[in-house]
């Protein structure tokens, strides 16, 4: 299989000031391939977001590769940077939050478009194109991110991810501020899109359960690392490590 | 009457916008009643009108909060002070930020019992580590010395807990005490709330969001939604057999692990 | 069964729009008064008539009149524009090149955020009337010159301001959406970061407008600011403050207009903080 990311003995250490230098994340090798979804799994302060951000380059890595698409974007920066997330977006946790408090959402869906050439009226009707994809009624684009609902915020923001048709979409907690039921129905919607569009998921989440009925295949994170890793049903009914057994017995 | 506490057709408001409609229920002594529903369904709303805790803006405007034979929405503010902590405890989602940064757990949990009258601190410290160490803490005099921030988030909420059974209140009111909690740590501090209840004969009244958390602890369960109850009964009976359609919804999209 | 009791809800009205408006037409009439204080003058202010000299306050000079028969109320009204609209000038003078200063230091950071941040804390560290007095020895006196010393001591505050409230724009979630949307920095700043930092910004420079013109007029009291004859309350008051005892009206009509438009200033951004503030936004 095609590999859209990989990801090459990444190692990320955080150090402020004089204190203790922090290994958030120790080694971690792994890749998606073309329209695969994969689950990183792991509780807080395992570096799974931490992962995600060094991917997205967001922040940068302290040691290890990272190639998108067969290209290294490790150090990139500027335009190739620009490039780079041409072919991967995020969804992230909170989706009032990833919007500007003072634009509108369709503002905040054009902006990706209107910085890659489109022009105001194309971009205009391209908004309104995947909010309907989103299950978006288009006159939501005028409201402001604290006034819709946090499920409605969070389709804007995967129809923003979406806007320049990227090949790889990383779900940072993207369903876990919302209830249940909009959980369910935005897990749906990934689907269906994932479907249409053949993308590549990235999906971290602490929520074992919802992962067993998304992914194709698991991470499990301990600690800075990858500590087990294999198809969701394997790593679940069959955990190797002892770990992973305990994060399963937590589940209620 | 042998209720803890009786709520009759209460409705809340906020800035005459009515958030709670015509809720009714009861809870008896040691008995667990979860309160679920999602956001903006009002039940941590329903919580905090017991406590007096409804902020600005926000009034009990019809019905009755029975606790014994006092009404507690009409309730002189210093006697309802004078309950909450020694009759009815509060645990928050995040019982770190309730603690103060710059002072000793130890510290604070004594200026806590001073407010209710306790003189006797030796009888006190005594009586924490005890009680520390009922809930199973390795070194229950560490804890007391450490501050807030030194101990991990659940940590936090575990001392949390047996930090509001000090006084040995009859009723527990708890807003998502596990909801900003790792799976692991979660199942720790229920089982934590599930001794208390064991050990002291205290009633809890568990608000959350997390259905598998409600099927774990609560005998009863009451499903709020839009400020309404759309469901009440045995916590069993309502999981096996859902009357209403948005019980059945919620239940539906709960992802559950197979094993 | 005990009867279901019925509780009225407390209506507190919001007064803060009310105010908000008052005091900003009080202000923007304070302005447009300075404004158009020379067509407002019921007498020329630069008039002397020595035959009125130090005159009581009378139905003709409501205020009465200084040491060379000028009419202070006319003082008054044409030393408005000098002390208003220098304050004015000062505030947002230094509100843009602390803000441009301190956004740029956020974005920049490493060294140069270090060495602009350095220049600010020297700044800060100069007492005002010393530095001056300093400028006024070496550019000589009048109303730019105190301008300048006082937007040299005072701009620091506004880049420590923007820097901060820039840097935690940059911390929050939107800001890694904004740049995974691939928008350049300059766009970043113009429609993501000014437009999220201006409440704060503002809020000060209101609350400032206050300060500055007491400071303004302090200068001007020991002689660096606006000369004689040109009306300026500062100088107004220093001019004539050995009358205080035997004519206090000449002393006391510009220090109540400095007390007034501060005031009313301090009541304006007072309220524009208050109205700005999420905890009163529902």
């Amino acid at each position: 299989m095609e590999k859209i990311l990989e990801a090459r003995h990444l190692r990320k250490v955080f150090q402020a000031g004089s204190r203790e230098p922090l290994l958030a994340v120790d080694d971690v090798s792994f890749a998606v391939g073309a329209g695969e979804k994969v689950a990183l799994i792991g509780e807080s302060g395992s570096g799974k977001s931490t992962v995600a951000k060094l991917i997205t380059r967001l922040l940068a890595v302290t040691d290890g590769q990272i190639f998108l698409d067969g290209e290294e974007i490790t150090r990139a920066r500027g335009m190739k940077l620009k490039q780079a997330y041409r072919k991967m977006q995020m969804v992230f946790q909170s989706p009032v939050d990833s919007f500007d408090p003072r634009c509108t959402l369709g503002d905040g869906i054009a902006e990706s478009l209107r910085n890659h050439g489109y022009a105001k009226a194309e971009a205009g009707a391209e908004t309104a194109r995947l909010m309907e994809l989103c299950g978006l009624r288009p006159e939501l684009s005028d409201c402001y991110p604290y006034e819709v609902s946090g499920g409605q915020c969070q389709r804007a923001a995967i129809a923003r991810a979406l806007a320049i048709r990227p090949k790889l979409l990383i779900l940072d907690e993207a369903t876990s501020a919302l209830d249940v039921t909009v959980q369910a129905e935005i897990m749906s919607l990934l689907n269906r899109l994932q479907r249409e569009l053949s993308m590549s998921y990235l999906f971290i989440c602490h929520d074992i359960a919802l992962v067993q009925d998304f992914c194709d295949r698991v991470l499990v994170m301990h600690n800075g690392r990858i500590v087990e890793e294999g198809t969701a049903d394997e790593v679940i009914r069959h955990p190797q490590k002892k770990y992973t057994q305990m994060l399963i017995d937590s589940v209620l | 009457m042998s209720e803890i506490i009786r709520y009759e057709h209460v409705d809340i408001s906020y800035y005459e916008k009515r958030v709670v409609q015509d809720i009714s229920f009861a809870v008896q002594p040691g008995e667990i009643l979860g309160i679920a529903g999602e956001s903006g369904s009002g039940k941590s709303t329903l919580l905090r009108a017991a406590m007096g805790l409804l902020g600005r803006g926000g009034v009990v405007t019809r019905g009755d909060i029975w606790y014994g034979d006092k009404d507690l929405p009409d309730l002189p503010v210093k006697e309802l002070r004078a309950l909450c902590g020694s009759e009815m405890a509060m645990i928050f989602q995040s019982a770190g930020n309730s603690f103060c940064a710059i002072r000793t757990v130890g510290a604070q949990l004594w200026e806590m019992m001073q407010a209710h009258g306790k003189k006797d601190k030796v009888a006190f410290a005594e009586q924490a580590r005890d009680i520390l160490a009922k809930f199973g803490f390795a070194s229950p005099g560490r804890i007391l010395d450490s501050y807030p921030f030194e101990l991990s988030g659940g940590m936090q909420q575990r001392v949390g807990v047996a930090a509001a059974m000090l006084l040995q209140p009859k009723l527990l009111l708890a807003d998502e005490p596990t909801s900003a909690l790792d799976v692991t740590v979660q199942k720790q501090v229920i089982e934590e709330m599930l001794l208390a209840r064991k050990l002291f004969g205290t009633s809890i009244l568990l608000v959350t969001h997390n259905i598998g958390v409600i099927r774990k602890m609560a005998d009863e369960v009451l499903i709020m939604k839009d400020g309404a109850c759309v469901e009440y009964g045995n916590t069993h009976e309502v999981m096996e057999r859902p009357q209403s359609a948005y019980t059945k919804k919620l239940l539906a999209a709960v992802p559950c692990l197979r094993r | 069964m005990n009867e279901v009791s019925v509780r009225a809800p407390k209506i507190s009205r919001d007064r803060l729009k009310k105010k908000l408006y008052f005091f900003s037409l009080v202000a923007a009439l304070l302005i447009l008064a300075a404004f158009f204080s020379e067509y407002l003058c019921p007498y020329d202010p630069y008039a002397q008539d020595m035959s009125l000299a130090k005159a009581a306050p009378s139905a003709q000079h409501l205020l009465g009149t200084d040491r060379y028969g000028r009419d202070m109320l006319s003082r008054v009204i044409a030393g408005s524009f000098t002390s208003i609209f220098s304050t004015l000038a000062l505030v947002g003078f230094i509100t843009v090149l602390g803000t441009i200063i301190g956004v740029f230091c956020a974005w920049a950071g490493k060294w140069i955020d270090t060495v602009l941040m350095r220049l600010a804390d020297m700044f800060l560290a100069f007492p005002g009337l010393v530095f001056a007095l300093a400028v006024a020895a070496v550019l000589g006196g009048g109303v730019h010159n105190a301008i300048f010393a006082l937007a040299a001591i005072s701009w620091p505050k506004y880049a420590r301001l923007a820097r901060s409230q820039t840097l935690a724009q940059q911390e929050l979630p939107y800001m890694q959406a904004v740049r995974m949307a691939g928008s350049s920095p300059l766009k970043i700043i113009r429609k993501h970061v000014l437009p999220n930092i201006a409440g704060p910004i503002l809020v000060t420079a209101m609350l400032d407008i206050g300060t500055m013109m007491i400071e303004l007029a302090g200068l001007s009291f020991l002689g660096l600011g606006a000369k004689p004859p040109i009306p300026e309350w500062g100088s107004m008051m220093s001019d004539t403050r050995n009358l205080l005892a035997t004519q206090p009206w000449v002393t006391l009509a510009p220090g109540f207009a400095i007390f007034l438009s501060v005031m009313i200033f301090n009541l304006l951004g007072d309220t524009v903080r208050d109205w700005l503030d999420p905890k009163n936004r529902r």
